[in-house]
């Protein structure tokens, strides 16, 4: 167990070096360059010269990565002009409400998909089987915000029950749980489908095993032989694909914190793309994709502790 | 009975009564036969005749396949046929669906239904050219990994898994923000996103056939690895990636969708389904219902259409695998 979870941690450390690296690429293939897009195209060839310099920008470029990782290691992932302040500050502000959007939604999906999917290959190709797996193709389908428009007419012009848009989100704790609603239902709904998906043929497959009829021989009743054995047989894979699928889920988060207006990363990055502030877009960027690659590692703690075939290999 | 069969070129003319048709019990539950003169033995499924007859067992593929010709026919062909008013006009504004009219006019005066077709050729051609683009560049990256192998196949791949663990919506979002969107621009964006995941299949389904049989024979015969990868499991990958992109068809409908809502897509008087559809939410507390459920609707159904359809090529790919 110990050397599986050091493998994932040397990976994990690999692959962040790797986009800490793509994202200081991306930081010098701005047009104009840094300096340019902190202080904007009309700035006078003095002020250019002088911030280059401060910011260490006139080094040879390895060593710039360097003081430019060893500054993000420390928390400093520069400074937004446009928002006059840190983006680390910023990231301290918007960041814990995506994480609390994105786990919910997460949570709340694998709630649904977990018990639909067992159902759902147990009941293999019979009617409710297709029902469900419509359904889930229809949601998959859908472009999330398009989501996110039925869901507010169904549930705030029709039933006036919550309110469509979380721009106060953060003012109260009373409030707040009503802004949520919209939101999370919307990226949970759009998610779903990744995870009933794997956990129905999952469970399909692990109906035709052999164990499976030998638990049945032993006179263990279906409940039993459901719950012991095929649903934990089963739910390791679906823990594999919540690692995989936590890029999609922010991904879809960034859409939905614009419809909803939800004073999230997504909603933060959204603003300075169009801001061209990039200071932000990639502190956002390399923030967003550690907290992916944080998951993914966790979710294989979690599998590790799941499945006890791992841990000893 | 004494009918000669036309003799074709280079083989022997048989009368009928001396052949024997012999029903071959199938996997594929396929009504397949053979021929036999008692020697030899004629098939007659050709293994690309046999793939149409399993794809035809799925109805709903072959349905969806039907949509998706209609909507490509309704986009490109459409605009020939039906001839609408494209020019912005502060006259017609939000006009609800009425004979001049089928579905009414935009926010700018244009006609939705035509404007549909418009915005459906910039759909379906980001959809078809990502899927294209990503496929190929993920299938050549995948394949000289693996041929090189090694070192500079690591590298390789732990660069697609940094790639792919960067949200992909954040990294769209920012490279479109460097640049002024354009169809062909937008089209490379998604599919700087979208080649990663074929890439890695790629790599994974081209090592487990590099343990089959026939690999092992013709590196035997001294084959280089480079015949090998390319000759012998290039070919063998083809299914599966098909598969892989005919659902890359739909993540780019979605993914140009996305940006359409994010205000990151083509500029006016170009238009996508996306793009229509966000400024119907715009005005969806004005009730202007037909500037909203079209484009979101035809959306779905490319979707879904395209989903299906690669379900039902997954189900030929896999009943060949399993022949074999």
């Amino acid at each position: 167990m110990t050397g599986y979870i050091l493998r994932r941690l040397v990976q994990s450390v690999v692959v962040t070096v790797l986009v800490s690296i793509i994202v200081f690429i991306l930081l010098h293939t701005l047009p104009g360059g840094l300096v340019r897009a902190q202080l904007g195209p009309r700035a006078s060839r003095l002020a250019v010269h002088d911030l280059a310099v401060q910011e260490g920008l006139t080094k040879p470029l390895p060593a710039q990565y360097l003081i430019w990782a060893w500054h993000a290691l420390q928390g400093n992932l520069g400074f937004s002009y446009k928002e006059n302040q840190s983006v680390a500050s910023l990231l301290g502000e918007y960041l814990p409400r995506t994480m609390l959007l994105v786990g919910a939604a997460i949570l709340l999906a694998v709630a649904v998909a977990v018990p639909m999917g067992l159902w759902q290959g147990m009941r293999r190709n019979r009617w409710d089987d297709h029902v469900m797996t419509g359904t889930m193709m229809a949601l998959y389908s859908m472009p999330s915000f398009f989501l996110g428009i039925i869901l507010i007419v169904l549930l705030n012009l029709d039933l006036h029950a919550f309110p469509s848009t979380a721009v106060n989100y953060g003012g109260s704790p009373g409030t707040d749980v009503a802004d949520l609603v919209l939101p999370v239902l919307t990226l949970c709904l759009g998610n779903v489908t990744y995870f009933s998906r794997y956990m129905r043929s999952a469970t399909i497959d692990n109906l035709l095993e052999n164990y499976v009829r030998t638990a049945y021989a032993k006179g263990a009743s279906s409940q039993r032989v459901l719950i012991k054995h095929v649903f934990r047989n089963s739910i390791t894979s679906t823990v594999t694909m919540l690692g995989l699928t936590l890029p999609y889920v922010i991904s879809g988060s960034l859409v939905i914190e614009a419809l909803f207006d939800f004073p999230g990363v997504g909603l933060l990055f959204w603003n300075a793309a169009q801001a061209r502030d990039y200071p932000i877009l990639l502190g956002v960027i390399l923030v967003v994709t550690l907290a992916t690659i944080l998951g993914n590692f966790l979710a294989d703690l979690a599998y590790a502790v799941i499945d006890p075939r791992v841990r000893y290999t | 009975m004494s009918e000669t069969l036309p003799p074709a070129a280079g083989t022997t003319a048989y009368r009928v009564d001396e052949l024997e048709v012999v029903p071959v019990g199938d996997p594929a539950g396929i009504d397949s036969f053979q021929v036999t003169d008692g020697g030899d033995v004629y098939r007659n499924t050709s293994p690309l005749r046999e793939a149409f007859a399993i794809f035809a067992e799925n109805k709903l593929a072959v349905a969806s396949v039907v949509v998706l010709v209609l909507l490509v026919a309704f986009s490109f062909l459409g605009p020939l046929v039906y001839h609408s008013a494209q020019a912005s006009s502060i006259i017609r504004q939000n006009q609800p669906p009425s004979g001049s009219f089928p579905l009414g006019t935009t926010p700018n005066g244009r006609d939705v239904l035509g404007r549909l077709m418009i915005g459906g050729q910039s759909t379906l051609e980001v959809g078809f050219a990502v899927a294209v683009f990503a496929t190929v560049f993920g299938l050549v990256y995948g394949l000289v990994a693996g041929y090189f192998g090694g070192i500079v196949d690591s590298v390789l791949m732990r660069i697609v898994d940094a790639l792919l663990s960067i949200p992909y919506l954040f990294f769209v979002v920012l490279l479109a923000s460097l640049v002024i969107p354009n169809l062909l621009l937008i089209i490379g964006v998604i599919t700087a996103v979208s080649w990663l995941s074929t890439a890695r299949l790629v790599r994974g389904e081209a090592l487990s056939l590099r343990t089959l049989d026939y690999v092992h024979a013709s590196e035997g015969f001294g084959a280089r690895r480079w015949w090998v990868q390319f000759r012998h499991i290039a070919p063998n990958l083809l299914g599966v990636v098909i598969v892989n992109g005919t659902l890359k068809v739909a993540d780019a409908v979605l993914i140009f969708a996305a940006i359409g809502y994010l205000g990151m897509s083509v500029p006016p008087p170009a238009t996508s389904w996306g793009v229509m559809l966000s400024s119907g939410i715009t005005n969806l507390f004005d009730g202007y219902w037909w500037q909203l459920w079209p484009p979101g609707a035809l959306i779905v159904i490319t979707v879904l259409c395209v989903a299906v359809l690669g379900d039902g090529l997954r189900d030929v790919v896999e009943r060949r695998l399993q022949k074999r």
